[in-house]
C-alpha cells in the first residue's frame, strides 16, 4: 500500500495549484494586500504583462523551455543538504539546507530572471531593465540578458553602487549599463522608482524584470510562481531523504522572493510551520532595521498594499541592515497576508546574530552563506535546540557569501 | 455646483482655455508657496494644482522629485499643505485648488479625516496619482461625501474600456498625460494628442486638461487649440529650482508670474475655448 510519503515523493504539486489556497484574486489582491496602486500610465503595460504571464505559464512549450534552462543553465535541481555537524552542535532538530547558493550566479534570483527574460522574448521585447540593491538581482538580470542577446539597463542607488563595487563590475562585464540613482535615499527603493519611470517611458520595447515579490500585480504572483521551483523541489527532496515533510520551513525576508518560493508549495501542508526572518539591523527598538512585518504598519508603496516602514506623515523611512539584499522598507504583499492570516510567522534577527550564524555555518559545514541567508540560519540556530532530534527544519540557503567578503572582513577590522 | 465646475463653465462661456499651473507645496518654502499661489492667480491661472510631497513619487520625473525632496527636507506634511490652502482661502474664495499626491500620506492621516480636513481647508478636489478606479473605494467614497471632485489621469495607452471606467468615477475634469513617460518628459505630438482627445471626449463629458511635456508658450498655445485646460508643472518647478539654487529665491514669484503671463498671452491669442460637454 502506498504511504502518504510515497505519494508526496512522486506527486509534488504542479506549479500553480496549491488549492484550496487561491491567492491572489483576479485584481492581484492577497486579502487586503497587493493590488495595482499605480498611475494610469502603468496600467496598460501591466495589463499586457499580466496577459502574457497568464498565457505563457499555461503554455507547455514555454514551460519546457523554462525547465530546460533551469536544468542546464542554472543547474537545477539544487540539492537539499543535511547539515549533520551543525545539527549535532545545536543539539536539537535536524537542519536541512536548500542549496540555492549553488545556482548559476550564486543565488535564487536567477530562477526568476530566467523566467521573466524568456517571457520578455516571447513578448517581443528587446530591452530589459531591472532594479538592484546588493547587485544580485542586477547580476542575474545582466546574465540572462547576455545569454538572450537583450539590451540591459540596471538601476542601482548611488549608495549601493559605492558599497557593491564588485557586482557593479560584474554587471558591466556582462554588457549591462548600470545607472547610479541619485534621488531619495539613493538605495534600492529609489532604484525601483527610477526603473518604473524608465518602463513607463520605454514600454514599447522594454520589459521590466522586478527582482522580488513586490510591486503591482502581476509581479508578486509572477515572481512567486517562478521562485516556487525552490519549494517544489525541496518538498520532494525532504520526503525522499527523511520520509516525511519538514516540521518547519524557514527563510529570510527582504522583499521576500526566496521565502515565498520556499513557502508556497507548503502552504497547504498545515502541519508544516513557516517562519520568515526579517532584518532587525541594530535592533527593532533602535528604529535602525528593515523589518516592516515585525515593526511596520500596512500602507501603499511601489504599486501594492503591504507592511511598510513609514513615519507619522506616511513618508517612507530609511532602513538599515548589514545585508543589502534585505535593506528594503516594504515586503511582498503575500507575506503580509500570510502574517495576518496566521499561516506564517515572522520574526527578526539583528546584524550581530546574522554575523554569528554566518561564521557558525562556515566553520561547522564549510559553507559560506550570504548575509541575507544568515538571518534565516540565525533563527534556525535559536529554534533548533527547542525541538526534538527527530524533528527537522528546512532552511533556504538563498545565496552564497562570496559577495559579502568585504563587509564581513570590515567587521573584523580588515580591509581586503 | 463645485468650484471647479463653476470655473470651467465660466471659461467655456467666455470661449477660453484654462491655464493650470502645478507647484509642489513647500518648495522652496511653505511661505513662498502661499505667495506663489496668489501671484499665479494674478498672472492668469484659472485653477491651481498643489503637489503634496511624497518620498517615492513614481509618476514624477527628476525635476518634481527634487522639489519633493526640498519640501520634505523642511518637514512639509499633508497637514501643512492643507494649512497653506486654508490661508490661501482667506483672501481667494474663487480659484479652485486641486491637490495632487500619492496615497500613503493620505491613508496615514485617515481617509475620512483627510476628506473632512481638505473640505474645511477649502480644497476643491484631489488627484491621487497611484489610485486607479479599481482601488481604494473607501477613500473615493470619503472624498465624494465631502462634495470634493476626484480628478483622474488618462494616458496615451488608456483604451476605450479604461476611459469608460474612469468616466464613471471622475468629476471636475480629467487630466490627459500627453506623452509616454513621467512629468517633465519629452516633447508632445499635438496630432496624436488631438486624436486621443476625440476618443476621450466621446466617452467623458468632463473638461479635459492636457499636461506632461508643456514647456513654453509655443507648446501651451498648441495644446490650447485642442484641450480645455493647459497644465504646466515641470517648467515652473524647474525655474523655482534654478532660482533657489542660485540664492535668488526672492525673485521666484516674479519669474513664475512673468512666465505664466507669457503662457496666458499665447493661449488667449490662439484660443478657441473649451470643447467639452
Amino acid at each position: 500500500m502506498a504511504t502518504r510519503a510515497d505519494d508526496l515523493a512522486q506527486g509534488v504539486p504542479p506549479a500553480l495549484t496549491a488549492a484550496p489556497y487561491q491567492w491572489p484574486d483576479a485584481c492581484g489582491h492577497f486579502g487586503p494586500y497587493g493590488g495595482m496602486f499605480v498611475p494610469e500610465t502603468l496600467m496598460h503595460p501591466l495589463t499586457e504583462l499580466r496577459q502574457a504571464y497568464e498565457r505563457y505559464l499555461a503554455d507547455p512549450d514555454f514551460l519546457r523551455e523554462l525547465d530546460a534552462d533551469l536544468r542546464h543553465y542554472v543547474g537545477r535541481p539544487s540539492p537539499v543538504y543535511h547539515a549533520e555537524r551543525w545539527s549535532r552542535e545545536l543539539g536539537g532538530a535536524q537542519l536541512f539546507l536548500k542549496r540555492e547558493d549553488l545556482n548559476h550566479t550564486g543565488a535564487h534570483k536567477v530562477n526568476n530572471t530566467i523566467g521573466q527574460a524568456l517571457l520578455a522574448r516571447r513578448m517581443g521585447k528587446t530591452r530589459i531593465i531591472a532594479e538592484t540593491g546588493a547587485g544580485q538581482h542586477g547580476v542575474a538580470s545582466a546574465t540572462v540578458a547576455a545569454r538572450l542577446g537583450l539590451e540591459c539597463v540596471v538601476y542601482m542607488g548611488e549608495v549601493d553602487v559605492a558599497r557593491q563595487e564588485a557586482n557593479v563590475y560584474r554587471m558591466r562585464l556582462l554588457g549591462a549599463e548600470v545607472v547610479a540613482v541619485k534621488s531619495g535615499t539613493r538605495t534600492l527603493k529609489d532604484a525601483l522608482n527610477e526603473a518604473m519611470r524608465d518602463w513607463v517611458t520605454n514600454v514599447d520595447n522594454t520589459f521590466y524584470i522586478i527582482g522580488t515579490v513586490a510591486g503591482p500585480h502581476p509581479y508578486p504572483a509572477m515572481v512567486r510562481d517562478f521562485q516556487a521551483v525552490i519549494g517544489r523541489e525541496a518538498r520532494g527532496q525532504m520526503v525522499e531523504q527523511t520520509g516525511r515533510l519538514p516540521d518547519v520551513v524557514m527563510a529570510c525576508v527582504g522583499g521576500g522572493s526566496n521565502a515565498i518560493g520556499l513557502f508556497y508549495p507548503f502552504i497547504g501542508d498545515t502541519e508544516v510551520a513557516m517562519i520568515g526572518v526579517e532584518a532587525a539591523g541594530d535592533g527593532l527598538d533602535t528604529g535602525r532595521h528593515a523589518a516592516p512585518l515585525c515593526a511596520g504598519e500596512p500602507g501603499v508603496l511601489h504599486g501594492n498594499r503591504t507592511y511598510l516602514m513609514e513615519d507619522a506623515n506616511g513618508q517612507i523611512r530609511e532602513t538599515h541592515s548589514i545585508s543589502a539584499g534585505l535593506d528594503y522598507p516594504g515586503v511582498g504583499p503575500e507575506h503580509a497576508w500570510l502574517k495576518d492570516s496566521g499561516r506564517a510567522t515572522y520574526v527578526a534577527v539583528t546584524d550581530d546574530e546574522a554575523l554569528a550564524a554566518f561564521h557558525g555555518l562556515t566553520r561547522t559545514e564549510g559553507i559560506i552563506p550570504a548575509l541575507e541567508s544568515s538571518h534565516a540560519l540565525a533563527q534556525a540556530a535559536k529554534l533548533a535546540p527547542t525541538l526534538r532530534k527527530d524533528q527537522s527544519i528546512l532552511i533556504n540557503l538563498s545565496g552564497r557569501g562570496d559577495k559579502d567578503m568585504q563587509t564581513v572582513a570590515r567587521m573584523d577590522g580588515l580591509q581586503l | 455646483m463645485s468650484r471647479i465646475q463653476t470655473r470651467f463653465e465660466r471659461l467655456r462661456d467666455q470661449g477660453r482655455t484654462a491655464l493650470i499651473p502645478f507647484i509642489t507645496a513647500g518648495d522652496p518654502s511653505p511661505a513662498m508657496t502661499l505667495e506663489l499661489m496668489h501671484r499665479m492667480v494674478a498672472a492668469g491661472a484659472d485653477l491651481i494644482e498643489l503637489g503634496v510631497p511624497f518620498s517615492d513619487p513614481i509618476a514624477d520625473g527628476p525635476v518634481i522629485q527634487r522639489a519633493t525632496e526640498r519640501a520634505l527636507a523642511q518637514g512639509v506634511s499633508l497637514r501643512d499643505v492643507l494649512g497653506i490652502v486654508r490661508r490661501f482661502r482667506e483672501t481667494d474664495s474663487e480659484t479652485p485648488v486641486v491637490l495632487m499626491g500619492y496615497l500613503n500620506p493620505i491613508e496615514v492621516m485617515g481617509n475620512v479625516a483627510f476628506a473632512e480636513a481638505a473640505r474645511e481647508a477649502g480644497m476643491d478636489g484631489a488627484l491621487i496619482v497611484d489610485v486607479p478606479p479599481e482601488e481604494s473605494h473607501d477613500l473615493v467614497d470619503a472624498i465624494k461625501a465631502q462634495g470634493l471632485d476626484l480628478v483622474y489621469l488618462l494616458a496615451p495607452t488608456s483604451d476605450a474600456a479604461r476611459i469608460e471606467a474612469i468616466a464613471e468615477v471622475a468629476s471636475g475634469f480629467v487630466y490627459y498625460v500627453s506623452v509616454k513617460g513621467v512629468t517633465g518628459a519629452s516633447t508632445l505630438d499635438i496630432d496624436e494628442v488631438s486624436a486621443k482627445l476625440d476618443t476621450i471626449r466621446a466617452r467623458i463629458a468632463l473638461p479635459v486638461g492636457v499636461g506632461f511635456g508643456i514647456r513654453d508658450a509655443a507648446t501651451a498655445a498648441q495644446v490650447a487649440r485642442v484641450a480645455d485646460a493647459v497644465i504646466v508643472g515641470s517648467a515652473l518647478v524647474g525655474r523655482i529650482e534654478t532660482l533657489a539654487e542660485q540664492g535668488q529665491a526672492a525673485r521666484i514669484p516674479t519669474v513664475i508670474g512673468d512666465f505664466l503671463d507669457e503662457l496666458r498671452t499665447a493661449i488667449d491669442a490662439t484660443d478657441n475655448g473649451g470643447q467639452y460637454g
